[in-house]
Order: structure tokens, then C-alpha cells, then sequence
């Protein structure tokens, strides 16, 4: 954001040098991530398949947590409702798996409607288990759902998943198999949702929205008091973060080609994880979860094998985050050192004292 | 069907929701923390109860009185080193904190007791029960309810005739304030994490008795646990216990009508009471 006054020549800014430099290795570092299905291994494209869903799913939440306050433990709702949808649509409808992706996350923002408006009846703390009743309930209620498998779930047909749209060029392009294919294909989906998660969170953050996102989330009351509606700024990023955590289920989903109630509603996959993700990066910044994506694919990586102490590894590691840096690994480094990639903070720059 | 013994029955299962709500509503109304590890620390004090009973061979009624002690420590411990310091206006936190230490608590005892479904030994209480015409009622199920009552009265009396009660309530009201008469509020939140942890051994006894548990049943009892604090309304206890029991009765009639329906109808109640009466239905606590 950029207003200049002409007068005295003085601009308020959130650029800075570092992130200019920041923002054209990322365009070197995309142009290669996309054009890597033409060298990697099918295994290297799964794996930064998941980093990348995990990203967006990890941004999303961050939105919601370390902007907006809004504490959610219940965005796997979301995730599984968006999966559903798409699933649904795909099954009794006969649609191409694409574009019921984009169904997917049409249903994730239908839902949140109905779920904001129970859960913000909740506040703080409340709020978090309120929300997490409400991804129960949604679980539930999907486990009801016959056609889609009922409890125990079911799988996309052979003939969608074997005639998604692009799969045929990319197979030819490439010289891949089918199978491959799709992934190559939910790779490059996944790699432009987390783009435009983390381009749209970072310019949602510089326009007047985020400015008064942050007002809130520090001061209600002050918020208020300059004419700041904090209801409808909540509402606004709630019903982003459903839409985008939507939107990334059912492409996991799409990807899996193979659902279950308890799989797409659970808990720790879709939330605790993300959780863990912002908070061992830093929360309330964009980069943090970056950071914390990768501690947690290394952790997982290395630790996999051990089963559930891993899991305990990483409750423990997150919990000694939040008592010895609760800015996380990025927020502790950017503190130090005043570097930030994805700057948001006004600063007054150029003109004359 | 025997619409009045279903709604007996669930009244009675309200007892065991009540109790594993008391002790939430205790540590919110004192500290304002949610604890998000509640439950697992319910599932924790049954393991705890089954080793006692395993290793010294006692009832689970006297392994729950040895493990009362306990767990107060590991209440008092936990408040004193973890929760105390990340208390503060920041609400993430703590929240985030005891999220980990639900995660922890899961993994460690599925790693230390297997995934395999326990139960502790009831003998013959677990079956007895008292025929009462159309109704039949368990001695166990009727035992946790009055176990409910009494710790609700019990709770009732320490807060508002003891001294430990009035440093609870002007901690609660004013922790700066009451550090000035006093009382250290560091200390009178650990004193409390420890009373909760108490109230969590009763419920884990009589969870472990009715039903058979596994480690990952923790978070389950903490949602319930929470839908009943919050259709009774803030800071009351008698509502916790009415709230407990709308729970238990809407499980229960929701199971008699197909049993797929049990958890869904007690989280259908919840959802109504926050939609008409958003602040419970017995409020006292304002925030």
C-alpha cells in the first residue's frame, strides 16, 4: 500500500528492500517449483504435494488464529466438508473431478455460514470448542450420508479419476504414466492454491481490511470506538479461511481419490498438525508457517517410524515453542534481526524533516 | 420403548457429565482457562486408578482415594510450572499449550497402555441394581449421579464458607487486588488445578467402571463436558449438573431412537440452547 502525499513528499510504506529482494527469489524459486514434475521422481512431487496442502491449510488457519483471534480447533470441518462435496458432486452428478474441486469450496463457505453463526456466539477459549462441537456435528451428520459411503466411506470411480481433465496432455506432455499424472496435476493445483493463499492473505493484510483485522484482534473496544464493525471484519475472514481450507480438501481428497468420515473430519490430520505447523513457525506472520511446514515435514520424515512418539515429540516441541519463544522460530529470528519477507507494518519513509 | 426408563437413564448418564464438567467450570471460573486437555486427563486419572488396582490389588473405590492425592499433584505441578506462564490477557496461549498436552497425553498412554480397550473391575456393584416398577435403576449409574451431587455440593460450600473458597473468588475477581490482601494468585490457581484434578479422578472412576475406555476417548469427554458448563450457564454449578443432564437425556433418547443418533442428538441439544438462550440457562458469570 502506497499513499503518497504530495505536499511533503513523505509515503506510508510496507515495503522494504529485504522484501523486494524476498519477492523476486520467490518468483526464481516458483518458476522452478513449477516446472519441476518435467525432472523430480513421482515420490519428491507426493511429498511436496502434502508440504504444499498443508501450507495453505497452516496459512488459512494462521488467518484466523494469529490475525483474526479467532482460535478455531473445528477447520476440519471444512476440510472434510469440502472433500465431500466434491466427491458428491463427483459420484451422483457424474462431474469431472476438477471442476467439483471448486464445488468443494463453495460447500466449506455454504457451511461456515451456519457455523459462524453459532460459533461466534461462543468468545475466546469457548469459541475454539465450540467450533470443534460443530466440525463433530458436521462429521456426523456426513456419516449419515449414504451415497457417499456412509461411516465407512468410499472411493472416487475408476472412470473419473482416470479421465480427469489435463491428465491425458500432462501424461503426453511429460511421457508419464496416468496415475503419475494426476499427481503432477495435484501438484500444480496445490502449488497455485498456496500461492494465492499467501498472496491473498499478504495483500488482504496491506489493504484498509487488515488494518482494521489487526485492530480488532488487538482492541475490540478501540476498534470500535474509531468505527471499526469487528463483526463483520470476523465474518470476513472466517468465511476466506472456509472457502481456501474448502477448497485444499477437496483437492487432498481429489488426490487420495479415497474418503472416509473419521479420515476427513479428523482432528489431528487437519487441524492439530496445522496447529502445530503455525505455531512452531510463529504465528501472525506469513513466513512462519513457511518455516514451520518445513520443521514439521523433516520431523515427520525422520520421526515417522516411531509412531506415536512422534506425535508426542511434536506436542512436546510445540508446547516448549509457546513457553520459550512464543513467537515461534520465524517471529524469534525477524524480532532478532528486524528481517521480514512478507512485510505488513506502515512505516513513514522519503521527504524531509 | 420405556420412554421414562430412557429418560432415567439419561438423567443418571448426566451425573457422569456433570462430573466431568465440574472440574472444567472450577479452573474457567478461577483462572479463565479453558483446558483444552480436560478429557485426557479424565482418560489419564482411569489408567491411573487401573494401576492401582493392578499393582495392589484393591478396589477401584480405594485406588481412586490413593489416586486422589496424586493427582492433585500432578494438578498442582502442572498449573505451578507449565499453565501459570502462559496465563495472561493473550487467550492463544494457554489454549495452545493445553492443546499440546492433550496430544501428549493421548500418545504417551498409547504408548505406554496400548490402544486396547480397558475397563476397571466393578465386581458386583457393576450389576446390581434396584427395580423400581417401570424403571430399573443401576446402583452404579445411580452412585455416580449422587457422586455428582456431592461433589457440586461440596464445591458449593468450600467456594462461598471457606477461606480457600473466598481467596478462589477474589482471585477470580481481581487477582492484582487480591495479591495485595495477601493471597498469592499463582498459588491459589494451582490449589485450584489441583481441586479440578481431584474432581477428574472421581469422574475417571466411575468412566472407568461404566464403560470400557481407550486413550483416545479423552477429547470426546471434553465436549461433553463443555456443552454441559455452557448450557448451564457460567460460574453456576447446579446448571453444570442441569446441563449434564439434558445432555445425558437428549444421548439417551437419541440412541433409543437409532443408535447412530446417540453422540449427534446431545450435540443437537447443545446447538439449540446456544441458539435460544446463548448464555446458558442458568447464567451468573459475566465474560
Amino acid at each position: 500500500m502506497t499513499t503518497s502525499t504530495p505536499e511533503t513528499g513523505y509515503r506510508v510504506e510496507t515495503r522494504t528492500r529485504t522484501s523486494r529482494v524476498a519477492g523476486l527469489a520467490a518468483i526464481v524459486l516458483l518458476a522452478g517449483l513449477f516446472v519441476l514434475p518435467a525432472f523430480a521422481s513421482r515420490g519428491l512431487i507426493q511429498d511436496l504435494f502434502f508440504i504444499f496442502t498443508m501450507l495453505t491449510l497452516a496459512q488459512f488457519w494462521n488467518l484466523l488464529a494469529g490475525y483474526g483471534g479467532l482460535v478455531s480447533v473445528g477447520q476440519q470441518a471444512f476440510v472434510g466438508i469440502g472433500a465431500y462435496a466434491m466427491f458428491g458432486a463427483v459420484i451422483l452428478w457424474g462431474l469431472d473431478p476438477l471442476p467439483a474441486i471448486l464445488l468443494g469450496g463453495l460447500a466449506a463457505l455454504a457451511l461456515a455460514v451456519p457455523f459462524g453463526f453459532f460459533a461466534f456466539r461462543l468468545q475466546g477459549a469457548y469459541f475454539a470448542i465450540g467450533t470443534w462441537v460443530l466440525a463433530e456435528v458436521a462429521r456426523l451428520v456426513v456419516a449419515q450420508w449414504r451415497a457417499v459411503g456412509g461411516g465407512t466411506g468410499t472411493s472416487l470411480p475408476r472412470q473419473a479419476t482416470e479421465t480427469i481433465a489435463f491428465t491425458e496432455t500432462i501424461a503426453q506432455l511429460l511421457d508419464v504414466r496416468p496415475a503419475a499424472a494426476r499427481d503432477i496435476l495435484a501438484y500444480w493445483l496445490a502449488l497455485v492454491l498456496a500461492i494465492l493463499a499467501i498472496g491473498g492473505i499478504y495483500w488482504l493484510l496491506r489493504s484498509k481490511r487488515g488494518l482494521a483485522l489487526a485492530a480488532v484482534r488487538d482492541n475490540p473496544q478501540a476498534a470500535r470506538s474509531i468505527g471499526v464493525d469487528g463483526q463483520r471484519v470476523k465474518w470476513f475472514v472466517f468465511l476466506a479461511a472456509a472457502l481456501g481450507t474448502g477448497l485444499t480438501g477437496a483437492l487432498i481428497y481429489m488426490q487420495k481419490a479415497r474418503i472416509s468420515p473419521d479420515a476427513a473430519f479428523s482432528l489431528s490430520d487437519w487441524t492439530a498438525y496445522v496447529i502445530f505447523i503455525v505455531v512452531i513457525g510463529g504465528i501472525g506472520t506469513i513466513e512462519g508457517p513457511i518455516i514451520g511446514v518445513l520443521v514439521f515435514f523433516l520431523l515427520q520424515t525422520l520421526l515417522a517410524q516411531y509412531g506415536a512418539w512422534y506425535l508426542m515429540i511434536l506436542g512436546l516441541v510445540s508446547i516448549g515453542v509457546m513457553l520459550a519463544a512464543p513467537r515461534g522460530l520465524w517471529g524469534s529470528f525477524s524480532h532478532r534481526t528486524g528481517i521480514q519477507l512478507f512485510p505488513i507494518r506502515r512505516r513513514l519513509t522519503g521527504g524531509r524533516l | 420403548m420405556n420412554w421414562l426408563d430412557t429418560i432415567v437413564q439419561g438423567i443418571l448418564l448426566g451425573g457422569l457429565y456433570a462430573l466431568f464438567a465440574a472440574g472444567l467450570s472450577l479452573v474457567f471460573g478461577i483462572m479463565r482457562l479453558v483446558n483444552l486437555a480436560h478429557g485426557d486427563l479424565i482418560v489419564l486419572g482411569a489408567y491411573l486408578i487401573l494401576l492401582i488396582v493392578s499393582l495392589l490389588g484393591l478396589s477401584p473405590f480405594v485406588a481412586a482415594l490413593v489416586a486422589l492425592p496424586l493427582m492433585f499433584g500432578l494438578g498442582y505441578g502442572l498449573q505451578r510450572v507449565v499453565l501459570n506462564r502462559v496465563l495472561g490477557e493473550d487467550i492463544l496461549p494457554p489454549l495452545l499449550v493445553t492443546f499440546g498436552i492433550s496430544v501428549v497425553l493421548q500418545n504417551g498412554l498409547l504408548q505406554g497402555a496400548s490402544a486396547d480397550t480397558r475397563r476397571l473391575p466393578t465386581g458386583d456393584i457393576g450389576v446390581a441394581s434396584l427395580n423400581l416398577g417401570p424403571v430399573t435403576i443401576g446402583v452404579l449409574p445411580l452412585l455416580t449421579f449422587a457422586s455428582a451431587v456431592a461433589v457440586i455440593v461440596l464445591l458449593n460450600h468450600m467456594f462461598y464458607h471457606s477461606a480457600l473458597g473466598r481467596s478462589f473468588r477474589a482471585t477470580s475477581d481481581d487477582p492484582v487486588t487480591a495479591s495485595l490482601m495477601g493471597i498469592r494468585p499463582r498459588m491459589v490457581f494451582a490449589q485450584a488445578t489441583g481441586i479440578a484434578m481431584m474432581i477428574v479422578t472421581i469422574a475417571a472412576l466411575y468412566l472407568g467402571m461404566r464403560a470400557n475406555f481407550d486413550p483416545a476417548i479423552g477429547p470426546a469427554r471434553l465436549v461433553y463436558a463443555f456443552e454441559a458448563v455452557i448450557i448451564g450457564g457460567l460460574g453456576s454449578l447446579w446448571g453444570t449438573l442441569a446441563g449434564g443432564v439434558i445432555i445425558g437425556v437428549a444421548q439417551t433418547m437419541g440412541a433409543a431412537i437409532n443408535p447412530e443418533w446417540q453422540i449427534l442428538s446431545g450435540h443437537i441439544a447443545f446447538l439449540l440452547v446456544l441458539l435460544f438462550k446463548p448464555r446458558g440457562l442458568f447464567p451468573r458469570a459475566f465474560d
